[in-house]
């Protein structure tokens, strides 16, 4: 019975629902935001010195760090927004309302598809505002409009699986503190790649990890996007993560969402 | 379904639900005719909101099976959506959005067009005495407010059946009547309800057929007055300082059954003047010292009690 005029329909008003609910509760996305800005700004200024020093570049310093660890911070700003979008799923399943959806004749997908569209907006809110900062203590790309399209597409397609994978993670937590606790990971996984250290820097097994998670091909290919470095096989291969965790998020979210509530 | 009187907006044969060894709902069998009220009625726990869960397809029972206006639950789950409404012991309306926000939402979800979607809007929020509060965050609402909201929303899809879980509950005097008159309008507009309560009063007031539940099993079924009939009959109850008074009450009148703990004696009576006033003659002959004289007509409170008071109650069939 559900039809895919049904779905749009649906979709867009659980969008519109929860682009309106996070403007009611803003807090939650300056607090998206300002952490990857905070991380920017620790990074640059306070570890920047050093760690430009040792890029094994000629003139290594605080400028060189700047341009390279901007993609790393991006990518964590689509990974911390994970930890509010499993929250708000969290906080939103405990309401009585999604009862009353679940007993309405609407495409079931819509709950799960507004909360992952506004995410993705919400998220792309934040990197807009990390690039700003990035910009005003002096990141320039070297690379021109096409190339910033292909990186805001693949960051777009980043925060679209990170949300599928919150989402799922969110109605998997018992409680809204476990959601808070359960994105923590995705969190972390940026640090352990290649966006604030080279990758061969790192000890043998830590350094093999770097190289074969998902974040160290997004980092390198929004960095060749930005920066004109080689991206190589990166591109294809950071895609093809992207939909397989879609994909996966997608499908244990539905699952979630299609269990009896009460068991 | 031959006529509008026959149909059956509500039928459940053999509905059973567990949780692990928890048996929740026990073999129910119930029919509810289009346009009239079934009440639910039954302690904490006796499995009502479940039943509500099952027939409004937010759960999947374990056995049996339920047809709303014809449809299947299990098979035609979205048929059956298109034409209930829900408004659960829990309120379900979006706090950090106001009152005309979650109504327009609920418009939109039943895609409605914006113009229509809008007057219906307008037309709830004067309904239910909401104009005031419209634009204001539901957050800021009060019990009784939330309440009409919540019935406000579920009546946004125009439902054909309706299910309402405790709906008064937690409400003030005046917001439950509020709630039954509205529940009267309804069925009035040809919309068939089942509710739950625990009040008898509600059930009685509002109900066409009453099912009492008890521990998952209806232990009785029918109209409020087939039900007080299986009530202990009406009585007199009389008084007593000391034992003696009583004792020669007890002599007086035959049938009576005394309580020497509480000095009481209880004459089975029908509740009318003439009996009472012959009682009261044959007392005053006797020069019978009475302490307190209370007249006790049978009630919904009886049934309920001598039904799901006893652990061993067997089941009763009324027809």
């Amino acid at each position: 019975m559900t039809t895919y005029p049904l779905v749009l329909a649906d979709s867009a008003t659980m969008l519109r629902r929860n682009l309106r609910r996070m403007r009611r509760y803003p807090s939650l996305t300056f607090f998206i935001a300002g952490i990857p800005v905070v991380f920017l700004l620790l990074f640059v200024y306070v570890f920047g010195g050093t760690l430009g020093a040792g890029l094994g570049e000629v003139s290594g310093g605080r400028a060189e760090y700047l341009a390279y660890v901007v993609p790393g911070i991006l990518l964590i700003t689509v990974a911390g927004a994970a930890q509010g979008t499993a929250i708000s799923v969290a906080m939103d399943m405990t309401e009585g309302i999604i009862a009353r959806f679940r007993t309405m004749d609407i495409a079931r997908v819509s709950v799960l598809t507004g909360h992952v569209v506004g995410s993705v907006i919400q998220t792309m809110l934040a990197i807009v505002i990390v690039m700003v900062v990035a910009v005003l203590i002096g990141f320039r790309s070297t690379t021109g409009p096409i190339e910033w399209i292909a990186a805001t597409g693949l960051l777009v397609l980043t925060a679209l699986a990170i949300s599928w994978l919150s989402v799922a993670l969110g109605m998997a937590a018992k409680s809204v503190e476990t959601a808070s606790n359960l994105p923590m990971f995705l969190v972390l996984l940026p640090f352990l790649s290649s966006g604030f250290v080279q990758t061969d820097s790192m000890p043998d097994g830590l350094s093999w990890f770097a190289e074969h998670q998902p974040f160290t091909p997004l980092i390198e290919t929004v960095r060749g996007l930005l920066l004109g470095t080689a991206i190589g096989n990166s591109g294809l291969v950071a895609v093809g993560w992207c939909i397989g965790i879609s994909v996966v998020g997608y499908l244990w979210a539905r699952r979630l969402y299609d269990r009896n509530p009460a068991s | 379904m031959t006529s509008i009187e026959s149909q059956i907006a509500i039928r459940a044969m053999g509905l059973r639900k567990s949780y692990g060894k928890q048996v929740v709902l026990d073999g129910i069998d119930l029919e509810v005719a289009e346009g009239t009220v079934f009440a639910l009625l039954g302690p904490n726990g006796a499995g009502k909101t479940t039943m509500i869960r099952i027939l409004s397809t937010l759960i999947a029972a374990d056995g049996g099976e339920v047809q709303i206006a014809g449809h299947d639950i299990a098979r035609e789950p979205n048929a059956v959506r298109a034409i209930i409404g829900v408004t659960g012991q829990f309120s379900a309306v979006d706090g950090l959005f106001s009152g005309e926000e979650n109504l327009q939402l609920m418009a939109d979800l039943r895609h409605l067009s914006k113009r229509a979607g809008r007057q219906r809007v307008d037309q709830l929020l004067q309904r239910f005495d909401l104009v005031d509060a419209a634009k204001k965050p539901v957050a800021t609402y009060s019990g009784g407010m939330r309440r009409r909201l919540d019935l406000a929303m579920t009546l946004v899809g125009d439902p054909r059946v309706i299910f309402l879980d405790e709906p008064t509950a937690g409400l003030d005097p005046r917001s439950r009547r509020g709630m039954w008159q509205t529940i009267q309008e309804l069925v009035v507009g040809g919309v068939t309800i089942l509710l739950t309560t625990q009040y008898l009063e509600e059930a009685d007031r509002l109900a066409d057929r009453i099912g009492v539940l008890d521990r998952g099993v209806l232990v009785a079924q029918g109209t409020p007055a087939e039900l007080k009939r299986l009530a202990p009959g009406g009585h007199i109850q009389l008084s007593f300082i000391d034992a003696g008074e009583l004792e020669r009450a007890a002599r007086a009148f035959d049938g009576a059954s005394r309580d020497d703990e509480s000095l009481s004696l209880q004459i089975p009576s029908d509740g009318g003047i003439r009996s009472l006033r012959a009682l009261l003659d044959k007392l005053e002959a006797d020069s019978i010292d009475v302490g307190a004289l209370a007249l006790l007509t049978p009630d919904l409170d009886d049934v309920f009690l001598s039904l799901t008071g006893d652990p061993d109650n067997q089941k009763v069939a009324v027809q």
